[in-house]
């Protein structure tokens, strides 16, 4: 199978079931996207495809052939920097485990919407469980990186 | 406390010894020895580049560059800064300048106040408090008298910081300078640490350390590792935790396309493959014959049974203060309560896993692991390899809660590499992860406070009946019925109450148990906090001026206590809302939490959680807001949502979508306060957990004139 992912060619030849997240991971050494439940209950294994917000652990690569896989380390250079600058300025993360796939959730929603009302905020994020309890910290790093990616619009 | 966990390490690893785990006690001798030598692979490599100034904790090379050793697992709570933070002050270099590592297992990194290389119980900056600060001062008066040396002045006449030692007369050398010099000088053992009034580190707003890395997917969690030929497995365990394989068919496991191997260890069966997908498809595919075992038939209303049964049992009584509970049946009046609370998964969201590579005769475990020492000597002794072979490499942590303590994925995961000859990364799946977990145990409070005439309380009983994580994991260290942690909550009761009896039941419900953040503090806080306030609505008193008056002559607890309900408005709540109160001190540190809630359509609704702590000594104060705050969400999360309940043996929960997390959506407004102080610093990580669910249930009963006495709050309101 053909992939894409970050903007680079890929190839995979094995199970086409096999979850994006274990391609990535275990054959393509990305492992930014990590594992929490397997079944789309926790978003820490968030990627886009083609720019929409997945989760990588229930979706099988097949349904990735002709799309662009997309993982933190691919955003576009503006919205990634906007969210790593917001999430340091805010001190976000804690044990961080899951804080990859809030940024890839929060990366869709910022693109789309650069500033999100707190409800849009919460409506885009509700997916992503931090058991650290960062949720304050996001939505104020949502709010701060949204800002960074107007501004840079503008 | 501290003096009752101490022996614990040292007792566990004599027990192993017995046992004939270990070829000689000698590691013994040296475990409780604090002190700044190196460790044995340190030193050597020291040897080999004489040029660095270096002790267990810091090392200062000959360019300058500043390494700190980071001793304690991070897993969330910062102390991947923190320590580097104690250790930076004293040396005099900017943290920013600081590389850090993750240190080995060696004796030399016990933590004292726990016995062992653990992280836990909120010791790390307790337990490193001073310890750090003198290996900096230490490194720092080496290099300062070679600066001395190099100018022929006395050292007093110089001082150090950013990585410079500076005489009066205006000379200057960096440290890198001066490490050829100061690396053959003996750093001094006694030395003089800092005034509070000239630190430019401790107490101020410092970035972590590891963010940069964890916002850009490059930090390294137990799961992210890969070694060079590396095998992943999937593990088959028993449905019913301490069941064992009785007959397994691989055939069409190893059939699945991908599978490179099958192999049966003590706790199961492991299917290998090139990746985690292909590992998972293989272990489902095993056909096995389990022999469940002794809980097999285990179901959670027998389990709620025989912890009521065992509660009229005597319990080992754990603090007893006038006439304890001897003349409680004389009083004018008493109140009674029972409270219970569930069996609860800790559910990090990094599932377990662990890697294994044996290779030149060495074992290399690399994972996330919150007890190094017990890792090497569980490993050593699960594969018959010397403890000293056996070494031990911590990632990050994504999460640990205590559930990284124990030994067995360490223990599996070398079993498997053994078995296949290779490098090996075991990777539990969610449904492994909470259905094998050493759970929260379940527990029974019963409550009794005797009242003289005038409605004051003259005796205080509480009896908690609950399995016991010390009798598995520690076994030594219950003596006679009496497991010091699970008193944790009630035998630190601070109220001043003449007579005062604590009791604990120890009952083994034939499930595995396991220490879990803040242990026994949130089981016993909910019962004592949820039971004062019953005890202010019988005697018609308002809970905080109960409280105060029960606190007296205790001023850092009434502080804390004054503090969170001015702050939460305390008497002037919204219309349709209530404020619910709590307060304790655990693992050194005084907090009150006030709870403001409403109820929508029957279920209570937590708009706003006000907390004001006093730690001593703040030593990196957003990452300390940072903790207090996680520590009240997962004691709100879990207390509001969750249980683990058990049918035929094995749990009902099995993933998020039946023991639910937290999500953005639900969480309330939190105020966190510290208290200005000069005292030593007290714990942090768990002490966010305990109070919030009393404060909410006494919120509840406010606003429903119904008490709930039972967790979680949402399936009992």
């Amino acid at each position: 199978m053909k992939l894409t992912v970050n903007g680079k060619p890929a190839n995979f030849e094995g199970d086409p079931d096999t979850p994006i997240l274990w391609v990535l991971r275990d054959h393509l050494d990305v492992t930014s996207p990590k594992f929490g439940c397997g079944m789309a209950l926790c978003g820490a294994c968030t990627v886009h495809l083609d720019g929409a917000p997945i989760r990588s652990c229930s979706t099988p690569v097949s349904a990735a052939v002709g799309k662009k896989i997309t993982t933190i380390e691919g955003l576009p250079a503006k919205v990634g920097k906007a969210l790593q600058d917001a999430w340091v300025a805010e001190e976000v993360p804690q044990c961080g485990y899951c804080q990859t796939g809030q940024m890839m959730s929060a990366a869709a929603l910022i693109s789309k919407n650069p500033n999100p009302s707190e409800a849009e905020i919460v409506g885009a994020m509700d997916g992503n469980v931090c058991r650290c309890g960062t949720y304050h910290r996001i939505q104020k790093a949502v709010v701060r990186a949204g800002k960074a990616v107007a501004g840079a619009k503008a | 406390m501290s003096k009752q966990i101490k022996p614990v390490l040292r007792d566990q690893l004599e027990s192993s010894a017995r046992r004939g785990f270990m070829k000689s006690t000698s590691a013994l001798g040296g475990a409780l020895v604090v002190g700044f030598h190196l460790p044995a692979s340190n030193a050597a490599a020291a040897k080999a580049d004489a040029a660095q100034v270096a002790n267990a904790f810091v090392k200062v090379d000959a360019k300058g560059g500043v390494t700190i050793m980071c001793h304690r697992s991070e897993m969330g709570q910062g102390v991947y800064t923190s320590m580097p933070m104690l250790v930076a002050e004293e040396l005099g270099v900017p943290l920013s300048a600081v590389k850090v590592e993750m240190a080995p297992s060696a004796p030399v990194y016990i933590n004292a106040m726990l016995g062992g290389q653990i992280t836990g119980g909120s010791t790390s900056v307790r337990d490193a408090w001073t310890k750090l600060r003198e290996a900096g001062a230490s490194a720092r008066t080496v290099l300062v008298a070679a600066a001395a040396e190099t100018w022929k002045v006395p050292a007093t006449e110089c001082t150090a910081a950013n990585s410079v030692v500076s005489h009066k007369s205006g000379k200057k050398l960096a440290y890198g300078a001066l490490v050829a010099k100061a690396s053959a000088m003996k750093m001094p053992e006694k030395v003089a640490l800092k005034d509070p009034k000239d630190w430019t580190i401790i107490g101020k707003q410092k970035a972590r350390i590891d963010t940069p890395a964890k916002v850009a997917g490059k930090a390294q969690y137990g799961i992210d590792v890969k070694k060079p030929g590396m095998l992943i497995a999937a593990l088959a365990q028993a449905p019913v935790i301490g069941g064992k394989v009785v007959k397994v068919n691989d055939a069409k496991a190893r059939a699945v396309k991908g599978v490179v191997n099958v192999v049966q260890i003590a706790d199961g069966v492991a299917v290998l493959a090139k990746d985690f997908y292909t590992a998972k498809k293989g272990r489902d595919a095993l056909e096995i014959e389990w022999d469940n075992g002794p809980a097999a038939n285990l179901d959670s209303l027998e389990i709620e049974a025989s912890l009521r049964t065992a509660s009229v049992n005597p319990g080992a009584v754990m603090r007893k203060d006038g006439t304890g509970a001897a003349d409680i049946d004389k009083a004018a009046r008493k109140v009674e309560a029972e409270y219970e609370l569930p069996f609860l998964a800790h559910a990090t969201l990094e599932p377990v896993n662990c890697t294994a590579e044996i290779i030149n005769g060495e074992c290399h475990i690399t994972g996330p692991i919150q007890f190094q020492q017990g890792a090497q000597y569980g490993v050593a002794a699960g594969i018959g390899m010397p403890p000293e072979k056996v070494f031990i490499h911590t990632t990050f942590l994504g999460g640990g809660y205590g559930r990284k303590l124990e030994l067995d994925f360490q223990i599996q995961a070398a079993q498997i590499a053994k078995a296949v000859g290779k490098p090996v990364k075991m990777i539990w799946t969610r449904e492994d992860d909470m259905t094998h977990d050493f759970y929260r145990p379940l527990s029974l409070h019963q409550m009794t406070a005797a009242l003289d005439a005038n409605g004051n309380v003259t005796t205080f009983y509480s009896k908690m009946t609950s399995p016991s994580v010390t009798a598995r994991a520690f076994p030594p260290v219950v003596q006679n019925g009496k497991d010091p942690f699970m008193a944790e909550g009630s035998e630190n009761l601070t109220y001043k109450i003449p007579n005062v009896q604590i009791e604990n039941v120890i009952h083994d419900t034939g499930i595995r148990v396991g220490y879990w953040r803040s242990v026994s503090n949130a089981l016993n806080a909910f019962a004592v906090e949820s039971f004062v306030d019953e005890i202010a609505t019988a005697t018609k008193k308002d809970p905080v001026a109960l409280r105060m008056e029960m606190l007296k002559g205790d001023a850092r607890s009434q502080n804390v206590l004054k503090l969170a309900t001015e702050k939460a408005g305390w008497g002037k709540a919204a219309a349709g809302r209530a404020l619910g109160v709590a307060q304790m001190e655990c693992y050194g540190t005084h907090s009150a939490l006030v709870a403001e809630v409403s109820m929508v359509n029957g279920v209570p609704k937590v708009h706003k959680i006000t907390a004001v702590i006093d730690c001593g000594i703040v030593v990196h104060p957003d990452q300390a807001n940072a903790q207090i705050e996680s520590g009240i969400l997962l004691g709100f999360s879990s207390g509001m949502k969750n249980a683990i309940t058990f049918k035929d043996g094995h749990p009902e929960q099995r993933n998020f979508d039946t023991y639910t997390m937290l999500r953005m959506s639900e969480v309330p407004a939190i105020d966190i306060t510290f208290v200005q102080s000069s005292a030593a610093p007290g714990g942090l990580g768990e002490v966010g957990v305990p109070l919030v669910m009393p404060a909410i249930a006494n919120a509840v009963a406010t606003l429903t004139g119904k008490r709930v006495r039972k967790l979680p709050l949402l399936q009992n309101v």
